[in-house]
């Protein structure tokens, strides 16, 4: 499928997508309450989207940017899906449910950037220690006896 | 780390229905690697497991941040250290891909040739390790004899048998050792006689057979959902070899067969794994004799800058597939990296595949899962 | 030529002459004790030495090669080693129970030795129920290993001597049938009766079908209740780190190491004796200048040498094997060993009665 039908495609389902083809392969930017039912869509619509291969997070100084990778074994074609997140309460609908990978890769997310998925059914930190305090991948993240600034 | 006394309150009382509740780890001969697992355990049958990871988390992401793009690529020889010119090699493509730098043939051919070796060592070590956990002890030695000649053939080359820093952005850092090409063939002539070792030992040893098939079964959806790549998704018959699906290097000039069993099992893996390695010596095989002649390295500048953007670059290791994330602000240090680690996601598989087990199982299901521990963490 | 029955005979008599018989009963049965007990240690040096080469060459590598010649005082070293080391008691093991169990083990060894004949004449205690007694003595082990799994207030050691202790007892029935084959070839349990009648050939060649299915039979029940590669589950290292014994250390763990040992030399030495010939030499047929030769070898000689090579056949099996699953060994003795032994012996009652065998 070519960038424009996977655009008019994607407008079909969610109609306040925004479009960025500098990159590689095409970034969809959409709200974080229209996430849901666009991640449903891709992975049972004809797209067919089942290989969910990295889900992450990105600090810019003013917002949370979460972004997945998404691909399918059928036509290996891969799109990236991003929304943006409030720095100050990061809230977004988990989607463990479409794919399984993405208990573990959420957890993870949660534990370095804070952001709290909602209905993951057990979100709590995965590599940190249990009572660590703060969100290490953020920039604003300070620990003065483990961090050196040059 | 955890308070100890509260580990052993929280997990060493009978569950309800006199479940008992074991830990496995972290230091434990079985798992590879600093891996804490939980199990609830009923009689010998497995009800759940579940990992906590992060004894050997070094935060590698976030230091990143701080390094330059000539000076990250070497950390990921330390995350997975098995095949550690692989994660290399996906690093310095995804900077020559941001950066449009055009890398000589001469440095492409030897790093899959070195990519290759890398396979067949981190597959020979696997091969001992399991066949150790499963209580077979001489496999072990007889891999390790193998993995010896690939050792010394990388001391020489690149001065380091582990964390193998070699593979800079534009090609390699040094030349070939001379003797390089004479000794990857006498490892291939040596590779080849002793394959029938491994048949005979462990591959048609009855008591491997049973102890391997019909355990820790992967359906297809269930590895797609996971989020499983290489031979784990593979032995359950889905198509997922990076080298074949998006070519890097000089992979779409070789012939080789992607290997896929459809059973899912243990032993389908196990059997991937080996016919893997049959499948790169011949990659070497074919690319050894051919090395075409030429500058080793690109001219590059000494401070690397990427563009501002967002990159991507995968790569198949003997894991998985290692994906490698960076979003870049124009600087000369990432602003972001991530690290797509293929450990991570055979991991997250295994509550699945063994519960309803017995422990004997955890550990073939655990052991064809070929987990490296620092690859997960990270 | 040397002859150990010589040796005995003539300090037997030496001490009826000196002493009175009380007396010299007395101080005969001091010296057999110190004798076995020597023997123990001696055997346990040279089989722990013998299992490292052993694995070694398997391996290909060297194996011990620096304490002493060739690393013949390994085991020496390790000894003196673990008999320095602390023996440490977990905090809320049963004490008694903990301390005890590592002697039992030995003890069932050292009780095994004495219907053992080593060399022509040369037995401890000929006694007429031989066979009998060695199966009833073999299964006090069990309770040893019970013992120490339940003394150690340890989930593993629990789980291990659990697994162990079915083993063992489902094992020994085989073990035991095979054995029965033999006897029904001979007609008795005394042990140097067994071993007379294999004067003009071994019971492994005289027996052949049913005394070959036996003897398979019986190496793999016996490396099962030995608790060897492969069904060394109770000590599965990878699995539950050393099992029974985790909680031990020091001299207490010198000795279940050491009854280990003992007994695979124990479950050897009878194999070599009721399917190989004990002490006999191996005679052919009418080869009368062969067989001459080979009565000059000394009869102890010809006994250790089956044994060892019994002992090197059963650490063989160690190092070729990966280890079988809890539910697929007592899968294979129920399922498999148990009705194959038992069809053995109504194959040897019915050749025995018929006279087929030579």
């Amino acid at each position: 499928m070519t960038n424009e039908e996977i655009k008019e495609y994607i407008s079909s389902l969610a109609p306040a997508a925004t479009y960025d083809e500098t990159g590689e392969w095409l970034n969809i930017l959409v709200e974080p309450t229209a996430l849901k039912p666009l991640m449903a869509a891709l992975r049972t619509g004809k797209m067919q989207m089942n290989y969910l291969f990295c889900v992450t997070c990105v600090d810019f100084k003013t917002q949370l940017t979460m972004v997945y990778h998404l691909s399918a074994t059928t036509h290996r074609q891969s799109i990236v899906i991003k929304a943006n997140v409030n720095r100050e309460t990061p809230v977004i609908e988990t989607v463990c449910d479409i794919w399984r990978t993405a208990e573990f890769l959420e957890r993870e997310v949660f534990e370095m950037f804070g952001v709290q998925f909602t209905n993951h059914p057990d979100l709590r930190k995965l590599i940190l220690e249990d009572d660590f305090k703060g969100f290490p991948l953020r920039k604003d993240f300070e620990d003065p006896i483990n961090m050196i600034k040059l | 780390m955890y308070n100890q006394t509260e580990i052993i309150k929280d997990t060493s009382e009978l569950g309800a229905d006199g479940e008992l509740v074991i830990n496995m780890g972290p230091q434990h001969p079985a798992t590879h690697g600093v891996l804490h697992l939980v199990v609830t355990l009923n009689g010998e049958t497995i009800k759940k497991i579940e990992p906590h990871l992060g004894f050997i988390h070094r935060s590698i992401e976030k230091m990143c941040e701080s390094l330059t793009y000539r000076q990250f690529i070497y950390v990921t020889s330390r995350m997975d250290y098995l095949s550690s010119h692989i994660n290399n090699l996906g690093c310095a493509l995804l900077i020559e891909k941001g950066m449009q730098i055009e890398v000589p043939d001469r440095a492409k051919y030897i790093r899959v040739i070195l990519s290759e070796l890398t396979r067949i060592a981190s597959h020979e070590l696997w091969l001992g390790a399991m066949a150790m956990d499963l209580g077979a002890f001489t496999p072990f030695f007889y891999a390790f004899r193998e993995r010896e000649m690939i050792t010394d053939i990388m001391e020489d080359t690149c001065g380091a048998r582990l964390t193998m820093n070699y593979i800079v952005p534009g090609g390699l850092m040094y030349d070939l050792h001379p003797d390089f090409q004479k000794k990857v063939k006498a490892f291939i002539t040596q590779f080849k006689s002793k394959v029938t070792e491994y048949e005979d030992l462990v591959t048609n040893n009855i008591i491997f057979q049973s102890r391997t098939k019909g355990v820790g079964i992967l359906s297809a959806e269930d590895a797609i959902s996971y989020g499983c790549t290489g031979p784990v998704a593979r032995a359950s018959g889905v198509s997922c070899d990076i080298r074949k699906i998006y070519p890097y290097e000089v992979y779409d000039k070789v012939e080789f067969d992607e290997v896929i069993e459809t059973a899912g099992d243990s032993f389908a893996r196990y059997i991937v794994r080996v016919k893997e390695m049959n499948q790169s010596i011949r990659i070497i095989e074919q690319l050894i004799d051919n090395i075409p002649e030429g500058d080793f390295v690109a001219k590059t500048k000494n401070v690397l800058k990427l563009p501002k953007g967002e990159f991507y670059s995968r790569v198949e290791t003997a894991r998985g597939e290692f994906g490698v994330y960076i979003v870049s602000e124009g600087g000369t240090t990432p602003h972001r990296i991530k690290f797509r680690s293929p450990g991570f996601s055979n991991l997250s598989v295994l509550n699945h595949i063994a519960a309803g087990g017995m422990i004997g199982d955890l550990m073939a299901s655990m052991g064809t899962l070929d987990l490296v521990i620092p690859d997960i963490d990270r | 030529m040397f002859s150990l029955e010589g040796i005995t005979t003539s300090v037997q008599d030496w001490l009826f002459m000196k002493f009175n018989p009380t007396m010299a009963l007395a101080m005969e049965c001091v010296i057999v004790i110190l004798l076995s007990i020597s023997l123990f240690a001696l055997l346990g040096l040279v089989l722990v030495l013998m299992e490292r080469k052993v694995a070694a060459q398997i391996q290909i590598r060297l194996g011990p090669n620096r304490v002493g010649p060739g690393g013949m005082f390994q085991t020496v070293a390790d000894t003196l080693k673990l008999i320095m080391k602390e023996g440490l008691v977990p905090d809320k093991a049963d004490k008694f129970l903990f301390n005890l169990a590592p002697f039992v083990v030995m003890m069932v060894g050292m009780l095994l030795l004495a219907p053992i004949a080593f060399a022509k004449n040369f037995q401890i205690w000929d006694i007429n129920i031989g066979v009998l007694y060695i199966s009833a003595v073999s299964s006090l082990s069990v309770i040893g290993i019970l013992m120490a799994g339940w003394a150690s207030n340890n989930k593993y050691s629990l789980l291990g001597a659990m697994r162990s202790g079915a083993q063992i007892v489902s094992y020994e029935l085989s073990a035991g049938f095979a054995v029965l084959t033999i006897v029904v070839l001979t007609g008795s349990l005394q042990l140097s009766e067994i071993v007379k009648a294999q004067e003009n050939g071994w019971w492994i060649f005289k027996g052949h079908i049913p005394a070959l299915i036996a003897f398979v039979l019986y190496i793999i029940a016996v490396t099962a209740e030995t608790n060897r590669a492969p069904f060394d589950l109770a000590e599965a290292e990878s699995e539950l780190t050393a099992g029974f014994h985790t909680e031990y250390s020091g001299m207490r763990f010198a000795l279940f190491f050491l009854a280990e040992y003992i007994n695979i030399f124990i479950v050897c030495a009878i194999g070599a004796t009721l399917f190989f010939g004990g002490w006999m030499p191996l005679h052919i047929g009418n080869w009368e200048a062969f067989n001459h030769i080979m009565d000059y070898i000394p009869s102890s000689v010809w006994f250790m040498g089956k044994t060892f090579f019994l002992i090197f056949l059963i650490m063989w099996f160690r190092w070729t094997f990966p280890r079988l699953r809890v539910d697929q060994l007592l899968n294979l003795e129920w399922k498999y060993l148990l009705p194959i032994s038992l069809f053995n012996l109504l194959l040897v009652a019915v050749i025995a009665i018929l006279g087929w065998h030579f």
